[in-house]
């Protein structure tokens, strides 16, 4: 059985010895301790589970480690400094965009992931966006006003 | 200082009155009684100031308050309590749970607010059964309209107390000394003193008395105020832990054989490939199959690789449901709570009115009638957190489980009867937990993953998948609703006949003027399990008499908003109505071509929501589009406006997903659409814009606002799909797949 020992999270090169087939997610979950990626679904369909890798958001339930190797991976703990949020962080505290939280992580990753590809996304870019991911609480239009803000103060 | 209340005290507004419990609630009553001295109790809070609200005993044994408490170390009769450190932080345990309605940090407002204590100073401990008092659960919205409260009375109590010690401290006259800020100071300055400096080396215990006077909704200053959430920075940055984000020492993890659907039973089972598996421990305890591994990936092999056959029997499906739920309804209504709370409620009449009140000859002598039927499909929570716990034995066999719930007293003594062991041998302790919408008043994950924990004898966590908490959670009960009405000429409802089979009695009785009304609420054999949810049943009753409304107004030719002021005289109900419609602009601009306008009004639990909804239908596929939504809620004094609305927007965000894409599938007991991917729910792309209009009423005390803002959208959507294309569709959802039938 293939193993894979060796990830790049957060900065760090990180040992593991698991299975090749294992998902992302809970080898950040269960080996490595990074929690705030989350299981939602198990297919990919609400993003909860979404981190960067290489820059671009990824659904780490549905990938598997093997296919992750020698690449960036950055979650949600990497995101702030552990002092002051970051400015997506931020714009979701100032507009309360969250209720119970359980998708905050995977959404504020998913609109990292969608700043890094397009400097100033519109309204409806950002909607399409962030479409993959649920809020079961229903604050999709305090996520959208987040991101716009975060679009709007930027130089 | 510590003195008792009286049955006085019980009248005036402390007590907890008994709650109509709606029969879907799946309450349980704990079965043991453990008392222990206050005195012990002060040896496990420690020092500083501690106040307490104390139930009189005879109504906490009346309400079962405490019994199977199992928090040793507490006495029975608590409600609810804070600590005054010695270093002036104010630290409050209270047994409800934080599941995404905000009231951790609502909680916090109402303690700061008669404290007197900045808001950074006040933490809250809640739903560890060790360390809060005996809580029935967090439903019902009972949170606001009676913790709120408490706790501003302990907060008084606290700060009164403090004030007393500050004039000894100061050696100034009580009446010169004000309390703000955490401190307590002279009213000219000259002299102040930090809440913790009063409390430093001291062990004192005060009661709430009656005569503490609370600060009026109209002079809050921290109530009132739109306080960010306390906690938000921890979920931004995904530092906060939830139950499954529990990490014990030595934590292995469990998975659980899951039968083909409900109502299986074993017949045999082949788990020798399993325990071949290094590292797998296999658990047979009679029909329960479960494995534990060291990671998810491997006890799923280890699952997948059992080889089990089920006993299963022919189960009614999906397809079958509505016929089935008529003809399986027990003669004469269902019992307390259904039938009764029908025939209670407002414009229905007293009980016993249903003989007294003629509804053959009302409707025989009505200018016109109408008879119509509704439906409404089972749906799932589908919180996005699903069932998880973890469990750990020690070494004194004393049982912690981490875990999401909203009882976590309920499962406290479920636990214990399980393991046929006492409460106080088990602890649960439920994190702000991924949400429940009323979906997790029980959690099986609980007592499956101490059963694994044994076995393991190492902690070990169960996380359901998402398929499993489709499968093997409850359900939103599914219903028929059958309406007879007549009408006047002139626009006056002259008969009222409804009948709610299987989903429940919540909001059943119509709150327009009737001259009589025949109200019922059936109880049926329902083929899935089903339970709370937000607004229960108060959805689909809204949903069916809120469409009927509109039909009613067309057959006499009247607009929708005019039909409802003319047979509508609860003030409240009217306040709210009238404010959406100008918030809407009802009747200001005529929709465009394909597009429709509708307006409802709705109460449930002393709330009131009016809702209107603009809706776009594509005439060739039927694809509906949401274009505005807008919507006034009046729940008396608002505590924290920018939650509040955003509890109203999440309200009619879930809302749309039961209006028009949600329903469960399924056939011979299994869930055949138990994935997100088959499961439709709201999304982005889905939600219009929201314009909310807050009825803030100072002079009312405040309701809870939780569940009332998701029972207009369905029936406002629905409306606004009839006067779009002018089909009435009376099924929910309305638009599976997003398109409503050709």
């Amino acid at each position: 059985m293939p193993r894979v020992t060796e990830l790049f999270v957060n900065g760090q090169t990180h040992s593991v010895d698991v299975d090749a087939a294992r998902s992302l997610l809970f080898v950040l979950r269960d080996e490595l301790e990074l929690t705030g990626t989350r299981y939602g679904c198990g297919e990919g369909e609400c993003g909860a589970c979404t981190v960067l890798v290489d820059g671009v958001a990824t659904r780490t339930c549905i990938t598997s480690v093997s296919e992750v190797v020698g690449k960036e991976i950055v979650t949600v703990e990497w995101v702030d400094d552990g002092a002051t949020l970051n400015s997506v962080q931020q714009a979701f505290v100032d507009h309360d965009a969250m209720e119970c939280g359980y998708c905050t992580s995977g959404m504020v990753m998913c609109a990292m992931g969608l700043l890094r590809e397009k400097q100033r996304p519109t309204r409806a870019e950002i909607v399409e966006a962030m479409n993959g991911n649920i809020c079961r609480c229903g604050t999709y239009l305090r996520i959208v006003a987040a991101i716009e803000d975060v679009v709007a103060d930027k130089p | 200082m510590d003195k008792q209340l009286t049955e006085q005290d019980w009248e005036v507004g402390l007590q907890e009155p008994p709650i109509e419990e709606e029969r879907y609630e799946l309450q349980a009553r704990p079965k043991y009684a453990f008392s222990v001295e206050r005195r012990d109790f002060l040896k496990v809070v420690g020092g500083g100031l501690v106040v307490l609200l104390v139930y009189p005993r005879a109504e906490a044994q009346r309400q079962g308050r405490g019994r199977g408490g199992g928090n040793a170390g507490q006495p029975e009769e608590i409600a609810a309590w804070l600590r005054v450190a010695e270093d002036g932080k104010v630290t409050c345990h209270t047994g409800k749970t934080e599941v995404g309605q905000n009231i951790r940090t609502s909680l916090t407002q109402a303690v700061a607010e008669e404290l007197h204590a900045p808001v950074a100073d006040i933490s809250f401990i809640m739903a560890d059964t060790d360390l809060v008092p005996y809580d029935r659960g967090t439903f019902g919205s009972q949170s606001t309209p009676r913790m709120n409260l408490q706790l501003r009375r302990v907060a008084a109590a606290a700060r009164e107390a403090l004030l007393d010690l500050a004039a000894e401290h100061l050696q100034q006259d009580r009446a010169v000394l004000h309390a703000g800020d955490g401190k307590v100071s002279t009213k000219d300055g000259t002299a102040s003193v930090s809440f913790g400096e009063l409390t430093a080396g001291k062990q004192l215990v005060a009661t709430v008395t009656r005569d503490t006077e609370l600060r009026p909704a109209s002079e809050w200053t921290v109530a009132g105020t739109s306080v960010p959430k306390v906690n938000a920075a921890d979920l931004v940055s995904g530092r906060h832990k939830y139950a499954s984000d529990i990490i014990r020492p030595g934590m292995l993890h469990g998975k659980v054989l899951r039968p083909p659907g409900l109502n299986a039973t074993l017949k045999s089972v082949d788990t020798s490939a399993a325990e071949a598996m290094p590292g797998v421990t296999v658990v047979r305890d009679a029909d329960f199959v479960g494995v534990v591994a060291p990671d998810v990936h491997l006890a799923a092999q280890a699952v997948a690789a059992i080889k089990a056959e089920w006993n299963t029997t022919p189960q009614v499906s999906s397809a079958e449901l509505f016929d089935h739920l008529k003809e399986t309804a027990q003669a004469g209504g269902g019992g307390r709570g259904t039938r009764g709370r029908g025939q209670t409620g407002r414009g229905a009449g007293r009980g016993g009115a249903e003989e007294a009140f003629d509804i053959s000859r009302a409707l025989a002598d009505s200018d016109q009638t109408l008879d119509a039927k509704y439906t409404i499909a089972y749906i799932a929570h589908a919180p996005l957190e699903p069932r998880v716990a973890v469990a750990e034995w020690d070494d004194a066999d004393k049982l912690t489980v981490w875990t999401g719930t909203q009882r976590p007293f309920g499962i406290q003594g479920d636990l214990a009867q399980t393991f046929g062991i006492p409460p106080e041998k088990v602890r649960v302790i439920v994190p702000d937990t991924g949400s429940g919408y009323g979906g997790k008043h029980t959690n099986a994950a609980a007592a499956e993953a101490a059963r694994l924990a044994v076995a393991a004898g190492k902690p070990v966590k169960l996380l359901w998948t998402r398929q499993e908490e489709f499968q093997w959670a409850y359900a939103r009960p599914a219903g028929v609703i059958e309406i007879k009405s007549g009408v006047s000429n002139t626009g006056k409802i002259t008969a009222w006949e409804f009948h709610n089979y299987n989903s429940g009695g919540s909001s059943i009785a119509t709150p327009y003027d009737v001259p009589g009304a025949v109200t019922q609420s059936h109880r049926t054999d329902s083929p899935l399990p089903q339970g709370s949810y937000r607004g229960l049943a108060a959805t689909a009753n809204h949903f069916a008499r809120e469409s009927h409304m509109d039909d009613l107004a067309e057959l006499v030719g009247m607009d929708p908003l005019e039909f409802r002021l003319k047979n509508l005289s609860h003030e409240r109900m009217r306040e709210v109505l009238k404010a959406t419609a100008e918030l809407f602009g009802w009747g200001k601009t005529q929709p465009s071509t394909n597009h429709g306008h509708g307006i409802a009004v709705g109460t449930e639990k002393g709330s009131y929501i009016g809702t209107a909804a603009e809706v776009s239908v594509d005439p060739d596929s039927g694809e509906v589009k949401l274009v505005r939504i807008a919507a006034a809620f009046d729940c008396g004094a608002v505590v924290n406006p920018n939650h509040l609305k955003s509890q109203i927007e999440g309200c009619i965000v879930q809302g749309i997903g039961g209006a028009l894409f949600e329903a469960l599938e399924f056939a011979n007991g299994a869930v055949e659409n138990p994935y997100f991917s088959m499961y439709r729910m709201p999304r982005f792309a889905d939600i219009p814009p929201i314009e909310i209009t807050l009825v803030n009423r100072t002079d009312l005390p405040s309701a809870g606002a939780g569940e009332t803002p998701i029972v207009g959208i369905a029936p406002a959507i629905g409306n606004a799909i009839r006067a779009a294309t002018g089909k009435r569709i009376r099924s929910m959802p309305m638009a599976p797949g997003g398109k409503i039938a050709r």
